[in-house]
Order: C-alpha cells, then sequence, then structure tokens
C-alpha cells in the first residue's frame, strides 16, 4: 500500500536566482503511513509551513517530489487547516460556513447536509448554535467550525498548523482529544504542527523534527525526546515531566527514562516508593 | 498603587441584522483590582473570562461601562489623562507581525519615543538603551521582516521601554512563539521587573509562565476567582482544573501522588523541590 504522505528529496528553495535566496526545505524524505498521527516540531523559521503547504499544492517543491498516497495531484486529497483558521469564517451562520466548501464542490443538497451535519458533530459544535452567527463564538468553538469546513470537503489526511495556539488548555485538550477521536475511529491521517511539546508527546504516533530545513529526528516521541540537550540546543523545550524525570533518576530512583506524561510518571514513581 | 480599579462592569453587546440586542455578555462584572507598583502579576482565565477586557483597560483602550479606574494617579474617566496613562502604560500584544511599524529595527524602536518630543540625542541614546535591554542591538540596521517571532517581541518591546513606561501589560505575547521565543520574551519581562522596577501585568495560557509572578489572578466570568502567590493558586489543581485551567506539570506529579495516598507538599512547583521531596520521603 502507498503511503498517505511520501517526500522524495523534497527542496525548496524562496526568491530563487535573486539576492534573497533562501533554502527552507533541504532534501526532505520523510513518510506518513495512513491512518497515522503525527506531529511536526522545530522552531520559527525551521520550514514547518512550507512543508505541510507542499503537501496539498500550494507550494511546489523546487527539486524532488510530493507523493499523497502514491500519486502526484492531490490537492483534493489533503484538507489543509491554517493557523489561526477562524479569521476566515465570513458567513451568516455556523452552518452556512460549513456549507461553502462542499456547495462549491457541486455535490447534490443530501449530500451537503450529510457533510455539513456530520462534520459540525464530529468538531462537537452542538447543533443549538448552528445557526448562529459564527462570531458570537468563544475562540475554541470559532476554530472547531473552521476545522469543521475543511473536514467537510471529506479529506483523507488533515494537515494543520498550530491548531491550538492561542486556546487555553481545555480548549486545547478538547482539541486535541477530537483530534484523536478522528485518528482512532475514522482513520484520517493527521499531520500538526505544534509548538506544545507537552501535547505532541501524549498523543501523537510519530514527531518530526525539522531543523534548518532538515529533518533532524523522525520517530517515536519516546525516542525523540530522550534527546532533550539536542533539543534544547536547537530551541525546543521537552515537556517538563522529561527533566524531572531525569533528575530522579541522577539521584537514584530507578524509574523508566523512557516516560513521557505525568501521569505514567506518577504510576513509575508510586511503584518505586511503595516497593523499595 | 499604578492601578486601582473598583467595581469595573464592562458589556459587550450582540445585535441582530435589526440591530436590536440579542444577547449580553457581562465581561467584567464588578471587577475590583489593586496593582502595586513593580509587582510581577500574571492574569490567568479561560477564553472568555475576561482577562483581555481587563488589560485593556489599564491603559484607555476600552472603558468600563461604570466602576472607577485610576492608573498612576490619573482618573481614565477623564479623556485627557488617557494620553498621558499610555505614555506610562505600554502593551505588548499576541501577533508579533501586527506591530511592527517601521522598515528598520531601529527606527521602529524609535517611533513611540519620537512621538512623546524627547530631544533628538536623547532618542538616540534611549533607543540604544533599549535595543540593549532587550538584547537586540546586533540588530539595530536590520529589517524587521526577517526576525522570528521572538525577535519581533523583543523589538516590540524595546519600543515600549524607550518610553521609559512605569508599566508594561502582554496581553497573550507569547502565544504565538515557539518555545526558544517564549523563553526570550519570559526572560525579558523577568529583567525589567526584577532590574528596572517596571510593572508587568503578564495575561497567558502557559500555566508554566506564571511560576515567576509575584502574584496571579485567576478570573472566570468576568471576576476574580482566586488570587494568591503562585505556591498558593496552584495547589487548588481540581478547582483550577474544573475552571478549564492547567497546573504545572511538577504540581500535578506532586497531586497525582498525594491522590495514590502520598503525603507530599502540595504547593511545590519547582523541579529541584519535586526531586528533592521524592528523594528524601520515607
Amino acid at each position: 500500500m502507498p503511503f498517505a504522505i511520501q517526500t522524495k528529496d523534497l527542496t525548496h528553495v524562496y526568491n530563487q536566482n535573486t539576492s534573497f535566496e533562501k533554502k527552507v526545505l533541504d532534501n526532505i524524505n520523510i513518510k506518513v503511513e495512513k491512518g497515522e498521527f503525527v506531529g511536526i516540531i522545530g522552531h520559527t523559521g525551521s520550514g514547518k509551513s512550507t512543508l505541510i503547504q507542499t503537501f496539498n499544492g500550494l507550494i511546489k517543491p523546487t527539486e524532488g517530489l510530493v507523493l499523497i498516497n502514491g500519486e502526484t495531484k492531490f490537492r483534493d486529497k489533503v484538507g489543509l487547516v491554517f493557523q489561526y483558521p477562524e479569521h476566515q469564517l465570513f458567513e451568516l451562520t455556523v452552518y452556512k460556513d460549513v456549507e461553502y466548501g462542499p456547495t462549491n464542490l457541486g455535490l447534490d443538497e443530501q449530500e451537503i447536509k450529510k457533510r455539513v451535519e456530520n462534520s459540525l458533530r464530529l468538531v462537537g459544535i452542538p447543533e443549538k448554535i448552528w445557526q448562529n452567527t459564527p462570531f458570537s463564538l468563544s475562540g475554541g468553538q470559532k476554530r472547531r467550525v473552521a476545522i469543521a469546513g475543511v473536514l467537510a470537503m471529506n479529506p483523507e489526511i488533515l494537515v494543520l498548523d498550530e491548531p491550538t495556539a492561542g486556546l487555553d488548555p481545555k480548549g486545547r485538550d478538547e482539541l486535541f482529544n477530537q483530534l484523536q477521536y478522528m485518528h482512532k475511529n475514522l482513520g484520517i491521517t493527521i499531520v500538526l504542527i505544534s509548538h506544545s511539546m507537552e501535547d505532541v508527546a501524549k498523543y501523537v504516533d510519530k514527531v518530526i523534527v525539522l531543523e534548518k530545513g532538515k529533518v533532524k529526528y523522525c520517530n517515536t516521541p519516546k525516542e525523540v525526546f530522550k534527546n532533550v540537550e539536542e533539543l534544547e540546543g536547537i530551541g525546543l523545550a521537552p515537556p517538563q515531566i522529561k527533566y524531572i524525570i531525569k533528575e530522579l533518576i541522577n539521584n537514584g530512583i530507578e524509574i523508566d527514562e523512557n516516560i513521557l506524561t505525568v501521569e505514567e510518571a506518577a504510576v513509575a514513581i508510586s511503584h518505586y516508593l511503595k516497593n523499595r | 498603587m499604578i492601578v486601582t480599579a473598583k467595581d469595573l462592569v464592562h458589556k459587550y453587546f450582540n445585535t441582530d441584522e435589526k440591530g436590536e440586542v440579542i444577547e449580553t455578555i457581562t465581561a467584567l462584572d464588578k471587577l475590583t483590582l489593586d496593582i502595586k507598583e513593580g509587582e510581577f502579576l500574571v492574569i490567568l482565565g479561560h477564553n472568555g473570562s475576561g482577562k483581555s477586557t481587563l488589560a485593556k483597560h489599564f491603559n484607555g483602550i476600552l472603558k468600563p461601562d461604570s466602576g472607577t479606574l485610576i492608573v498612576d494617579d490619573l482618573d481614565l474617566s477623564k479623556e485627557d489623562n488617557i494620553w498621558k496613562v499610555r505614555q506610562n502604560v505600554g502593551m505588548v500584544f499576541q501577533n508579533p507581525d501586527n506591530q511592527i511599524v517601521a522598515t528598520i529595527v531601529e527606527e521602529d524602536v524609535a517611533f513611540g519615543v519620537e512621538n512623546l518630543g524627547v530631544p533628538q540625542k536623547e532618542i538616540r541614546q534611549r533607543v540604544d538603551d533599549a535595543l540593549e535591554t532587550v538584547g537586540m542591538s546586533d540588530f539595530k540596521m536590520h529589517s524587521p521582516n526577517g526576525l522570528s517571532g521572538g525577535q519581533k517581541q523583543r523589538i516590540a518591546i524595546a519600543g515600549i521601554i524607550a518610553m521609559k513606561p512605569k508599566c508594561i501589560i502582554f496581553d497573550e505575547s507569547t502565544a504565538m512563539l515557539d518555545p526558544a521565543g517564549r523563553k526570550q520574551v519570559m526572560d525579558t519581562m523577568i529583567t525589567l521587573n526584577k532590574t528596572y522596577g517596571i510593572t508587568i501585568i503578564h495575561i497567558t495560557h502557559y500555566m508554566q509562565e506564571a511560576v515567576c509572578a509575584d502574584r496571579i489572578i485567576i478570573m472566570d466570568k468576568g471576576k476574580i476567582y482566586l488570587e494568591g502567590t503562585p505556591k498558593e493558586v496552584f495547589k487548588n489543581v481540581k478547582l483550577l482544573k474544573s475552571i478549564g485551567l492547567d497546573v504545572p506539570d511538577t504540581t500535578y506529579l506532586i497531586y497525582l501522588l498525594n491522590q495514590d495516598g502520598f503525603d507530599f507538599d502540595s504547593s511545590i512547583l519547582d523541579v529541584r523541590e519535586v526531586v528533592d521531596a521524592i528523594c528524601n520521603s520515607n
């Protein structure tokens, strides 16, 4: 089976042949399997946003290839959610806003209705506010309506650029839980960029770390976040719990160094303290 | 006191197509708050709790529907005072790209201070000092274009420092930054507060950034829900989670262990303290 997303020697150069020439993606080779949940991290300017825009053809490779499901023609396969997608809401009601995309696909009324309703339910927007103006909603709700608009296009692959920036902790958790639900129950392939290392550690199957346009790491969160010093060196911060675990081990407490979440740490520490 | 707010009320109205009010949202509900000069205050609260509305009152961007607000000994209900207050109370916003006005870093930093009518020679000095303080002197002659988010925010901060304010409000100024950018901005805030005595009011969703505060206030439904030192506030793990907030990993770990029958000090905040407590427990 072909990979959901595969890049072969992908390179992108901005302002080629001018004095502002800048190589933002440098020979990227990554593979995302169907149904995988992947997080991309890297500091500002590392090439993350450029990379994901090549996934639906908004940015074309200067060299190399992007294959979606093994093919090179693919814009309708990938739904891209930009940063602050709520700034793109424009319709009079929540329902109409989500309807806009599928209507422009020329689908029949029944199909449009089905898609709009499914998408809104999927992101957890209650039916009683479907006829409200999107501008009266909270920040987290607006963002979910915007994501519903992308889901209504039935993408096989959902790509999100910092979907939780500016959301409060509850909004952050809700959004991640919904993405996880879609990933687990509907088998949608999800790729997201995040600056929240805690969330990446908690939810994704695979982490891709970009630095200066190159892939620095591509592995499970457990493996990637082992590299505490290296990540710090490139402007990233591993979850705080990693520091606690590291210090505890340095002080002779025998617990697994691969622990990634506070919950796992509490279980391990409790077990250690009760059994020594 | 740099800020004395008493019974502040601020309402937003949602209207239908005919202009009739269909919904009233009370963003500030008789809120009373004093902020001391030189204090490092962090305001936490979920989206829609009234944090930003409150902050925007402190330099007169928004006006209360009722209540009194004295900032820097000036009554903000008097129109004349708003401009005076703004010279002493600066604000850094969320999006670094919306705050840069010039094409060269040092010109951008000079913009505010030039408009105060400060003599040319002094402007030069203040701009240089401000860039030094935020650690951006090397970029003086650069275009702001190629800078990272954290660097742009520091340029915005330098522009405010050059005006020699008594107080700076950071309205989710770290929300769009990567971890390194966040740290740069936090370090700058701490320097401004500890070294230069500038009052800092920081609004954030990152609980970790509240740990260094003198005082935290938690807002919910336009009111102050909880306030105290970081240690006093964060030990209320259950309560904070119930209003959509979080606590630092350190506090949460201790909370989970105590749930499991241990008896650690629930106000622990720092990695070192956690490690010591666990290592020394019997």
